[in-house]
């Protein structure tokens, strides 16, 4: 066993990577490892999209046009499950193969083979999950909650393998947050201590924290829905002793910090371009790190605001309205930070820049109606309404989503050693920013007048906006055939990129050459004392 | 914070993750007799206790009278004719009260049932004192039997001034099939 891994260990140095297509299956290299990622969750990304687009074509218009309702709600379920665990949470996972061990002077992650495998489960998962949809009975149609009793006695029968997708997916992260932690915790360059990492290391630090702690709480909820499915024990069943209420408290635990783990890695992100294109230094450091561990923290102790009506004693509804409003305070800190590095700053607003600018705005849009919605009694209203399908896709789509495509114009010319092209680039990101506005803003407005969400035909009072909304979503979905395009363009050729990329770039992944080489850092990097946290 | 020199030993660090990945595997299913307890505890979710038995000699509260509801649910898929017996009673707080529940299994097979009871408001959950009560077994019914079910309750007189009015509601579930499977 040693003798191999010293082999391996010996091919690893002296050459480049392997020739031909095994080397994608067989590779430990956290760069191959990296790209692999970020391709599958772009594919995936395009999988979802092209679901939503399909709902957003059926909701064009009042009445049934294109799909039956019973396929229209397998496309809500797919899009959320794709979208979550398949597009966004690779996506971060790709994001910190490339970039953790380039940022803190490691040679590679932790552990290399663990990494090799974390990612190829993935394409088992979700073909498993997509494979669904040609089942007797078709997808799993209850929604991406998939609350029970509805998906333990009502969904189709391909239920059983949507459990078995999920518990691969929860493996495939377990194991990818595993390998995180150790490689931050252990392999950082001499002088690289905890305080003086991107802050981009230190949120994935966290997220990967969240992760450990409630992937295994999804697994276990998954779990006691195959049992009562199969097994006939009665986890959710009242008739047997059980309880569905009892269902949604084991999600949301689950649930609610999953939304931050789609969301810190996206505030290192933007605490990484926002000062290299203000060129100033990041305003509040430490704050921005003890801000990110105390959203970690409250996010344990508020997932009940997602049940404010399934009957809670007055109690518990003040409690979870009062915690979850909390969180404004933490995150209300980032963004004050964000701007203050703005402020004053010699800003130049190339394309990653941009997106990280939009993030601020646009998130803070969807922070701010989360506040709504945690209002206990106002929750009412809004609750299963268009109201807060526009608030949480106002913190993914121009939150998460848009930061993943900050950091991929940030860092793509580290990745490829060639610029993108920054036109083609500014247009992706007005068509984006465009789109997406025209797409979700909208649904705040039906929200409010009570259309509820996952519903295939709606009344006619609210068809202007669902229109607009869906126009929206046509130019938002289709300029991401542009984002593809640049992407491949600028992997196949474009103006060399310097080893520093950008004028105000700080941090060690901007000492090394572009592209980076295979192998960095075999050697710990000599940390300048006096440069912390580009 | 100003320790300049990085732990290393990814194996142990490895293993303590791994520790905390079964423990919070094992901590989902430890929510499920938690959540039991709790609501035990506290009256949440309307769930009313175990079989009661009279301890002391309860204290009767002459002067109050609580209106108390009754209401019944078919889950999806119950064939079964299930109503109260009378839907209102005005209750002294500290009497037993005895009630009767009507079922008919209108089906052409027999049918075990499971009745689950919750009270509104919630806080008044725990202050229902159930002596006896066809919630506590399960009933089998013959193709076309009926039956009247008895319930013997009473209202703790200790129950808050500002609740006048109680709804117990049961709903009935069908079990024959998750009899089978055990």
């Amino acid at each position: 066993m040693s003798a191999v891994i010293e082999q391996h260990h010996d091919d690893d140095h002296h050459h480049g990577p392997a020739k031909g297509l095994l080397r994608w299956v067989f590779t430990t290299n956290h760069k191959d490892i990296g790209t692999m990622y970020l391709w599958f969750s772009f594919a995936m990304f395009l999988l979802g999209g092209s679901f939503a687009l399909v709902i957003r074509a059926e909701l064009f218009q009042p009445g049934l046009q294109i799909v039956q309702p019973e396929f229209f709600n397998q496309m809500t379920t797919m899009h959320g499950l794709i979208m979550v665990f398949g597009a966004v949470m690779p996506a971060f996972v790709g994001l910190a193969n490339w970039l953790v061990p380039m940022m803190i002077g490691a040679p590679d992650m932790a552990l290399p083979r663990m990494n090799n495998y974390s990612f190829w489960i993935l394409p088992f998962a979700f073909t498993m999950l997509a494979s669904t949809l040609f089942m007797e009975g078709g997808a799993p149609n209850f929604g991406w909650t998939f609350y029970a009793p509805l998906s333990t006695e009502y969904g189709p029968p391909s239920t059983t393998f949507f459990i078995f997708a999920v518990h691969l997916m929860g493996i495939s992260s377990i194991m990818g947050s595993i390998n995180v932690v150790v490689t931050i915790l252990n392999m950082r360059a001499p002088g690289m201590t905890l305080m003086r990492m991107p802050l981009f290391v230190w949120t994935w630090l966290i997220t990967a924290y969240l992760l450990i702690a409630v992937m295994p709480v999804l697994a276990g909820v998954v779990t006691m829905m195959l049992m009562d499915i199969h097994f006939g024990t009665a986890f959710f069943n009242a008739g047997g002793g059980g309880d569905p209420v009892l269902f949604q408290h084991v999600f949301w635990f689950f649930g609610h910090p999953e939304v931050y783990i789609m969301i810190l890695p996206a505030f290192g992100v933007v605490s990484a371009i926002i000062p290299t294109f203000a060129r100033k230094r990041l305003f509040g450091y430490a704050s921005m790190v003890y801000a990110t561990a105390s959203i970690a923290f409250l996010s344990f102790i508020v997932w009940a605001h997602h049940m404010f009506t399934v009957g809670m004693p007055l109690a518990g509804e003040l409690y979870f309205m009062y915690a979850t409003m909390l969180i404004a305070v933490p995150t209300g800190v980032k963004v004050f930070n964000w701007v203050a590095t703005m402020w004053k700053g010699s800003m130049t607003f190339e394309t990653p820049m941009l997106f990280a600018i939009a993030f601020v705005v646009l998130f803070t849009i969807g922070g701010l109606s989360g506040l709504m919605l945690a209002i206990a009694p106002a929750d009412f209203q809004y609750h299963d309404t268009y109201f807060v399908v526009a608030h949480f896709h106002y913190v993914l789509v121009p939150g998460s989503v848009f930061s993943i495509m900050a950091a991929v114009y940030f860092w793509i010319p580290k990745w490829t050693g060639n610029m993108y092209d920054e036109t083609l680039g500014k247009v992706h990101f007005w068509l984006s920013f465009v789109g997406v506005n025209v797409l979700f803003f909208p649904q705040h407005f039906i929200g409010l007048a009570g259309m509820p969400r996952r519903v295939p035909d709606y009344a006619l009072q609210f068809a202007d906006y669902n229109m607009v909304s869906s126009v929206g979503a046509f130019i938002f979905g289709f300029s991401q055939l542009l984002f593809l395009f640049i992407v491949v363009k600028c992997v196949f050729g474009g103006k060399k990129a310097t080893a520093q990329v950008w004028e105000g770039a700080h941090g060690l992944e901007w000492t090394i050459p572009s592209p980076a080489p295979y192998h960095t850092f075999s050697t710990p990097p000599k940390i300048d004392m006096t440069e912390a946290h580009g | 914070m100003t320790d300049n020199s990085v732990a290393n030993n990814p194996t142990a660090t490895t293993f303590k993750l791994v520790a905390v990945v079964v423990g919070m595997f094992g901590f989902g299913f430890a929510l499920v007799p938690l959540y039991d307890l709790i609501c035990d505890v506290t009256g949440l979710n309307g769930k009313t206790g175990d079989q009661y038995t009279v301890i002391n000699e309860q204290v009767i509260d002459e002067k109050r009278v609580v209106k108390v509801q009754f209401l019944t649910n078919n889950n999806a898929g119950m064939p079964w004719e299930f109503r109260p017996v009378v839907r209102t009673m005005e209750v002294t707080p500290g009497e037993l009260n005895l009630t009767n529940f009507y079922v008919h299994n209108p089906s052409d097979m027999a049918i075990t049932a499971q009745a689950i009871p919750s009270v509104t408001p919630f806080r008044a959950a725990r202050y229902l004192h159930k002596t006896e009560c066809f919630c506590f077994e399960q009933q089998e019914l013959q193709a076309g039997e009926s039956l009247d079910m008895p319930l013997r309750f009473i209202v703790d007189a200790s129950l808050p001034e500002n609740v006048t009015t109680l709804t117990l509601s049961y709903t009935i579930f069908d079990i024959s099939d998750q009899l089978a499977a055990n």
